[in-house]
């Protein structure tokens, strides 16, 4: 498993009851240990995660409400939203597609190399972002294999290329390009949560269904799905998380055009280095209560999947 | 033929892989591909010449310098944030456990300017340790600091788990035998924690080793001093010197598979470890 969130159990411990008069457990430690950690816990994550979390609204709202709303309504600002929703709506049905294809051809079958492939649709998550870009522009760009827009005796797809010229198709520095740099680094989020699910819950209930006459979409739909349905639901949180915060990989392959190739993120940091701070932080909000949205759902999710997977391990 | 040979009454194997692996070619195989013959257009004395420059090899000692201390730092908080979480009840510990989380779910760039506006000289933070004499914003703390918030899930996430599953019957025997708590930590819960712990580290590691939105506005880019290796390879591609930024971007990307390698390992060590429990 490589780089990204690593799976997480949510099951509550039930921990020793606080003893007041008794004597203390062997296996706790002295109260004023426990204190001690549970104030660098908090401490630290209030540092870390609570403080700035909470100064992106107080300097949201450093101008007062008109100021905020003027910033979020400026058109520039509502066409980076638009953007950012396009992408979304390639990035993430596509990705939940393939996650769902590659989760089912791995988990209901058996095939050599199945290892190999995992490890390859977690590869996405362990390679920077600003290389995640570059590898499209290299592709795509003005001097990349499929961008020869000037170097028109190229030996390499010649038909294709004639086709983007006729009809001024651009992919690089366009709408095009931002979503495939999305796509990218949202790859393997729906697969990562569902393979190791599906593989749990095994093969048993959908051959019962074919036995009994089902047809292999009936079998889907009405066995697989509702078994996998939080597992989809949290993967699909967490890819719609990062397709709309996206940076680093959206930066290479936009060239920052104002009201065109501005997503979110790129209207942020274009607010930031005007130091019109009060408007980036203004647009961040959006993104930050994105965060927060993210973070109650996946918890709920995570739950129910949880459970689902508790209940297929039994 | 192996694929067509399936014991099972399920259809959809061939509509299924096939379209796995055309998507994964499509999107992930063919583009990365890229990267490797762009870099087999320059001549190994080109390539040396732009991975091994002095502004290079300053991006890489600072990158990995950062990262390496941002991982530390965060393997002991990780380790006692971990702890408390799973075996402590206290007010409000199930909301700051879910927001452990945050940094996967925040988007960078708005980490980034966070961070910088809390660290700038006249920020919250930033002014406090301003008058210590201490400067976080375009510096390289900066990056650390940076660095350090987005990796913390990684540490915790990981043991949390194992520290859930670890049976309390072990301490009760060390403590049963007259180990003292400390003791029981050390010789007995931290070396079942060790496999974890170490997978953490590499996982935040490898994270912080290509990020890019969260450190470019505290880091303030300066030449040879703050300026992280995927900054250099973005300000090779805004002067459109592509094979520059790939030659760097392959060094990153090597590293990058080291270290997944070595993540797999870990895992399948730690599975084993824990097997044996």
């Amino acid at each position: 498993m490589p780089i990204s969130e690593p799976a997480k159990t949510m099951s509550t411990i039930p921990t020793q009851p606080n003893p007041i008069a008794a004597p203390r457990r062997a296996t706790m430690e002295p109260p004023w240990v426990r204190r001690l950690l549970i104030g660098i816990t908090v401490g630290f994550l209030g540092l870390f995660l609570i403080l700035p979390l909470v100064s992106v609204f107080i300097q949201a709202f450093g101008k007062g409400f008109e100021y905020y709303f003027k910033a979020i309504a400026d058109p520039m600002a509502l066409s980076a939203v638009k953007l950012t929703l396009i992408t979304v709506a390639f990035a993430v049905p596509l990705n939940c597609l393939f996650g769902v294809a590659a989760a089912w051809a791995i988990s209901k079958f058996n095939f050599p190399g199945k290892t190999l492939l995992i490890t390859l649709i977690d590869l996405p998550f362990s390679i920077s972002p600003v290389v995640a870009g570059l590898i499209y522009v290299l592709v795509f760009g003005a001097q990349g294999w499929l961008g020869l827009y000037e170097n028109a005796d190229h030996p390499w797809f010649p038909a294709f290329q004639s086709w983007l010229n006729d009809h001024d198709f651009k992919i690089i520095y366009a709408t095009p390009g931002i979503v495939l740099a999305t796509i990218f680094v949202t790859f393997p989020f729906v697969a990562r949560e569902l393979i190791p699910l599906m593989q749990a819950q095994g093969r048993t209930e959908e051959e019962a269904a074919r036995v009994l006459g089902a047809s292999g979409w009936q079998t889907f739909w009405h066995v697989t799905i509702p078994n996998i349905k939080w597992g989809l639901l949290y993967g699909v949180i967490l890819c719609n998380a990062r397709a709309m915060g996206e940076f680093g990989a959206v930066s290479v392959v936009s060239g920052h055009i104002r009201g065109q190739t501005n997503t979110i993120p790129l209207h942020i940091e274009s607010l930031y280095d005007e130091y019109n701070f009060t408007a980036a932080f203004a647009v961040a909000s959006l993104l930050a209560l994105l965060a927060l949205v993210t973070l109650v759902l996946k918890t709920w999710a995570e739950h129910k999947r949880n459970a689902a997977l508790k209940l297929a391990s039994e | 033929m192996i694929f067509s040979r399936q014991r099972t009454v399920l259809p959809g194997f061939k509509l299924t892989l096939g379209f796995t692996l055309f998507y994964l070619s499509l999107i992930v195989l063919i583009p990365l591909s890229a990267i490797f013959f762009k870099t087999a257009t320059l001549t190994w004395a080109q390539f040396h010449e732009v991975a091994t420059s002095s502004v290079a090899m300053a991006s890489y000692r600072l990158t990995f310098g950062a990262s390496f201390c941002a991982a530390m730092v965060n393997a002991v908080f990780g380790l006692i944030v971990a702890w408390v979480l799973v075996r402590y009840q206290f007010f409000g510990k199930r909301l700051l456990d879910a927001l452990v989380d945050l940094p996967f779910a925040l988007p960078t760039a708005v980490a980034g300017i966070t961070l910088a506006r809390l660290y700038a000289d006249n920020g919250w933070i930033g002014h406090w340790l301003t008058s210590v004499g201490i400067k976080v914003a375009n510096s390289q703390l900066g990056i650390f600091i940076a660095l350090t918030f987005i990796g913390l899930p990684f540490i915790v996430r990981t043991i949390q788990p194992v520290l859930e599953d670890l049976d309390t019957e072990v301490e009760e025997a060390a403590a049963s035998l007259g180990a003292s708590r400390w003791q029981i930590f050390w010789r007995v819960i931290f070396p079942m924690l060790t496999p974890a712990l170490l997978t953490g580290i590499a996982m935040a590691f490898a994270r912080a080793l290509g990020e890019y939105g969260s450190v470019i506005f505290i880091a303030g880019n300066i030449p040879m001093k703050t300026v992280i290796t995927p900054v250099l390879i973005m300000g090779e591609l805004d002067v459109f010197s592509y094979a520059k930024a790939t030659a760097l971007a392959v060094v990153l990307l090597v590293i990058s598979f080291i270290l997944l390698l070595l993540i797999n390992l870990l895992q399948w060590w730690s599975s084993r470890h824990h097997a044996h429990l």
